[in-house]
């Protein structure tokens, strides 16, 4: 049986059409979730799709990361559920305080829409494992609040633990410190990028196939626990 | 979201001004009745001294404050188009049934709709923002995106992608740096937050737009044809619902300020408590009623739907009752407003956003208002459908608006302007570019080649579509810088799409009536480009003021040369949208007559590439080139000349190519692809290396023309093909059966362009040229 991974929708997501998907060509089955939910149906593992939960509205993330359906998911993960977040899923992650640091506006001050080449910095989270420790993948970055920022000491913590997960090959665009595009838990467990990777599954509608690699990572993963 | 809609209008509220006396009790048809003399403001609100006789003649009194409102901005120029009635009777009359086969809608519905096969049909339309985005650029440019996305949605369609054609005054000119980011960040705001990829468009620049920007939204949406929702009322005691967002104070008045009369005058009641007319627009309340409206489509519980653009409730109660069989009751104490006191006048005008209005049958309303809770959208029954005549409405259980729907809705006045050919047009097409210096030196067309290409005419825009998500949905096989967008219909099956938006308004300029033809060529040459054949036309014809027989005389040509071309091609215009007054001062843009294409692509795999294929492929010029150089970039950005007459446009020969394109894109001949237009020759060279990243030898076509005339001439019908080796005898034998002239002219490959009797161009360089023109302008 294929591994069950939930794809939750809060009024606003848009990208969750495209997660469900990548879960898909990835072998594994999406189960769609709703932000009034306060059941995860036993799912394997979580995606956070990108979008504009609830409008931005107050600070992005802000509100769904205190939406019902993310108390199980905090829980859960707190248990060693897999969570990724994506854009509007890494900034609801770090609202909820599943990640550190923080999301915000682009260092231009526009909406930025361009591929963007990642390196793979730590090979071992639970949606990176299937990747290669320093390859670079091609993937799609599109966000007006983007910029990763943290204190000094959070972002001397994450590089010493190697919590930084993917790092922008090229100088951030969006200004972000240390070049970091996306980070994880301290147990690796939860992971959160700004780039879409979901965006980057099919030579037809993206850039290419690097994006699969995080969604095969998780499913081979949880099959072999199986 | 409920919640969320709450806390803003409070603080809406909160920052009202200073309590204000009560308001004066409201106009009723009762008090009309009793008070025949009283003075009313209908000039104010635009309306002539005959069109407001015509109103006390219908209604046999002097009409309510609430129905002059009503009357007054649904006769205005946006929403009655009496101006250009007459003339685009002309898209009707033309179009046979052949060309109507394939439509399920066509022009008068919302947007048309086409039958696509296998169940699925598609539904797109074009329209302008022009006069909100000038005021407010940001706001103006988002709602125009909005109010298009309403239209597909009101059709029972899921929106799927936009595009926007946009035309503001010279890159350097102070104001573009205040317009054109304006627009640029309100079309990706709505756009980016709906969820629906951005696949292109068109930016110009040209001194008439200065005090007149463009923004023309295109939205394409796709529906199973079993879903086709029409906006009509029918069935005795059907419940009116009104959902989305609530109605306020903004945007009163718009249509009949920003389209009609002068730009500056003003108008509308309401004064002191007056909210800009520029709307404001919530991206994020439309996504959620997209999806609520998918939701209710889905369950069958909508008979009719109409959404609320210009003119607000005035305008979507009108139509919906006219186009049903009965009357209308509405009671506007049922409207959920955002601020307090306003007037039934007010509340019929506010063109408040993310508003539709559906027609349910009784025993469905309990099922539709679930479906608005589970979505957090407010919903509220306003009214019921009656077997009266007239659509009555009330406030404060008085009767304030009792008309006959259609007098409101349909029946506005027509006017026949007095049309002229301008005296200054012979001297203008006298003036051709025959005098002008032509370089002919290997360094003065590589500096001519270079200097067209960093200019802002032809100049990148990344920095416009870098703002624009172009991969959410998942269905996107290609868009901006490619040619068309083109889009996949359904996961579970490869059909496709593509659309294409342009318009060469220089040439339109020089002849209205070929510069229309030619601006339709240009977008099916788009759409074949990719391999696709072209099905629908959607127009955007944004002019200058009416009451100018030259520019009417622009009007008729265009509409004419447009009508007829689509004879031609045998595609259907299928909706569109008029826009005049487009003007500062006395000085009108160039006529801007848009013309979207659809084209249908039957393996969205099939869809030829963009550019340059892999080093190797041999450069194909498919189509003629003649000395046609007036009109054309060349002549605009090296000697700042525009005059002559645009290049010949032969529509037979154009769908020639179209089916060449689409015949061998379905054998896989093509590698790439690219049309040649704006810049000519040199400058489909330079952009398909550019985007390719790739060099390619080719010598011009050999002929009588110079090589400037070979490079820079903007004959139509032309594209630049690349084909595998293995292909080109292919290639060649379709060429002799379809009698599509043809040209080897070389190879890909290299890091530099080389043309023959050129000084060779790094492609690199190039790249940098054409990508450092925006942002040097308007900051990286």
């Amino acid at each position: 049986m294929s591994a069950r991974v939930g794809v939750i929708t809060f009024p606003g997501t848009l990208d969750d059409v495209d997660a469900a998907r990548a879960v898909r060509y990835a072998g594994g089955e999406a189960v769609s979730l709703w932000h009034r939910d306060t059941d995860l149906q036993g799912v394997d593992a979580v995606v956070v799709p990108g979008g504009f939960s609830y409008g931005d509205y107050l600070r992005a993330g802000a509100i769904a990361a205190r939406s019902p359906v993310m108390g199980p998911v905090v829980e859960a993960a707190h248990r060693g559920l897999p969570v990724l977040g994506i854009c509007n899923g890494f900034q609801i992650l770090c609202e909820a305080e599943l990640l550190p640091g923080a999301l915000v506006r682009n260092a231009g001050l526009r909406f930025i829409c361009r591929e963007v080449r990642l390196r793979v910095e730590n090979s071992t989270t639970a949606w990176t494992s299937g990747i290669a420790a320093g390859a670079e993948i091609t993937v799609p970055l599109k966000s007006g609040e983007g910029r990763f920022v943290a204190d000094d000491d959070t972002l001397a913590r994450l590089e010493d633990e190697g919590r930084v997960v993917f790092r922008y090959a090229d100088p951030a665009p969006n200004g972000a410190l240390h070049d970091v595009a996306g980070v994880c838990s301290d147990d690796g467990r939860v992971v959160g990028l700004m780039p879409h990777p979901e965006h980057a599954i099919d030579p037809l509608t993206g850039p290419g196939t690097d994006g699969l690699g995080l969604f095969t990572s998780v499913l081979a993963r949880l099959t072999a626990a199986a | 979201m409920r919640r969320v809609g709450d806390v803003t209008a409070q603080a809406a509220s909160a920052g009202s001004p200073a309590p204000e006396p009560a308001p004066e009790p409201a106009d009723t048809v009762e008090v009309a009745v009793a008070t025949p003399e009283r003075e009313q403001p209908y000039a104010a609100l635009g309306l002539r001294d005959e069109e407001y006789a015509r109103i006390r003649e219908i209604l046999g009194r002097r009409p309510t404050d609430a129905e002059l409102a009503m009357y007054s901005v649904m006769w205005s120029e946006h929403c009655s188009y009496k101006s250009s009635k007459v003339h685009l009777r002309r898209f009707g009359e033309t179009t046979t049934d052949e060309m109507r086969a394939h439509l399920l809608a066509g022009i008068g519905e919302n947007a048309g709709v086409v039958d696509v096969g296998d169940g699925w049909a598609v539904t797109f339309k074009i329209e302008s923002h022009n006069h909100p985005s000038y005021v407010e650029p940001h706001q103006g440019a988002a709602t125009g995106v909005g109010g298009i996305v309403r239209d597909i949605m009101a059709m029972g369609a899921r929106p799927v992608a936009v595009m926007d054609g946009l035309r503001v005054g010279p890159l350097d000119a102070p104001d573009t740096a205040r317009v054109l980011p304006g627009v640029v960040s309100g079309v990706g705001f709505y756009g980016n937050c709906l969820g629906l990829p951005n696949l292109g468009g068109e930016v110009v620049f040209d001194p008439t737009y200065a005090g007149n920007p463009l923004v023309n939204a295109l939205c394409v949406g796709v529906l199973r044809t079993e879903d086709l929702h029409l906006a009509f009322a029918s069935g005795v005691g059907n419940k009116i619902v009104l959902f989305g967002a609530r109605t306020g104070l903004d945007g009163i008045g718009g249509v009949s300020v920003l389209a009609s009369e002068t730009f500056t005058g003003s108008a509308g009641g309401g004064g002191h408590k007056k909210l800009p007319s520029v709307q404001v627009g919530d991206p994020f309340a439309e996504k959620v009623l997209i999806e609520c409206c998918l939701e209710l489509y889905r369950d069958g519980l909508v008979v009719g739907i109409q959404d609320l653009g210009g003119a607000g409730l005035s305008c979507a109660t009108s139509e919906l009752a006219s186009a049903g069989s009965g009357g209308m009751d509405v009671d506007l104490d049922a409207v959920h407003l955002r601020a307090k006191d306003m007037t039934p006048a007010e509340i019929l005008s506010s063109e408040s956003q993310e508003r539709m209005c559906a027609v349910v049958t009784p025993e469905n309303v309990d099922a539709f208002m679930a479906v608005c809770e589970r979505w957090d959208v407010t919903a509220t029954v306003i009214g019921e459908v009656t077997d009266g005549e007239n659509l009555r409405i009330t406030a404060g259980g008085n009767v304030v608006v009792d008309v006959p729907p259609r007098t409101v809705a349909h029946d506005g006045p027509v006017y026949s302007r007095p049309l002229a050919r301008p005296d200054s047009q012979d001297e203008l097409q006298a003036r051709t570019t025959a005098g002008l210096a032509r370089p002919s030196s290997p360094a003065d067309l590589a500096a001519t080649i270079e200097r067209l290409a960093a200019s802002p005419q032809l100049a990148s825009r990344a920095w416009v579509t870098e703002q624009y998500d172009r991969y959410v949905r998942g269905n996107t096989a290609a868009a901006t810088p490619a040619d068309a967008g083109v889009l996949r219909l359904d996961e579970s099956s490869d059909r496709g799409i593509a659309l294409a938006i342009d318009c060469n308004a220089r040439f339109c300029l020089l002849d209205p009536r070929e510069g229309a033809r030619l601006a339709l060529a240009e977008s099916v040459r788009n759409v074949a480009a990719a391999g696709a054949r072209p099905v629908a036309v959607s127009d955007c014809l944004n002019f200058g003021s009416p009451e100018d027989p030259g520019v009417i005389w622009q009007f008729s040509e265009a509409v004419d040369g447009l009508a007829q071309g689509c004879v031609e091609l045998g595609v259907p215009v299928t909706g569109g949208n008029v826009s005049f007054y487009n003007q500062t001062g006395t000085t009108a843009i160039l006529p801007t007559p848009v013309v979207g294409v659809l084209g249908l692509v039957e393996d969205v795999h099939h869809a030829v590439p963009h550019g340059f294929g892999p080093d190797g492929d041999a450069v194909w010029l498919l189509g003629e080139t003649r000395d046609e150089l007036d009109g054309s970039a060349w002549a605009g950005v090296v000697h700042e000349h525009l005059g002559g007459r645009p290049p010949r446009c032969d529509l037979a020969v154009e769908a020639r190519l179209a089916e060449l394109m689409a015949q061998g894109a379905a054998a896989q001949l093509f590698s790439g692809a690219h049309d040649v237009s704006d810049g000519g020759l040199a400058q489909a060279l330079v952009e398909a290396a550019v985007v390719s990243g790739r060099g390619a030898a080719v010598t011009p076509p050999p002929g009588e023309l110079d090589l400037a005339a070979a490079l820079f001439s903007e004959s139509a019908a032309r594209m630049v093909v690349t084909v595998p080796a293995w292909a080109e005898a292919d290639l060649a034998r379709l060429c002799v059966e379809l009698g599509q002239p043809a040209a080897r002219l070389g190879e890909v490959g290299g890091t530099a362009l080389e043309i023959r009797g050129v000084d060779p161009l790094d492609v690199v360089e190039l790249a940098t040229l054409s990508a450092s023109t925006l942002p040097a302008a308007l900051g990286d």
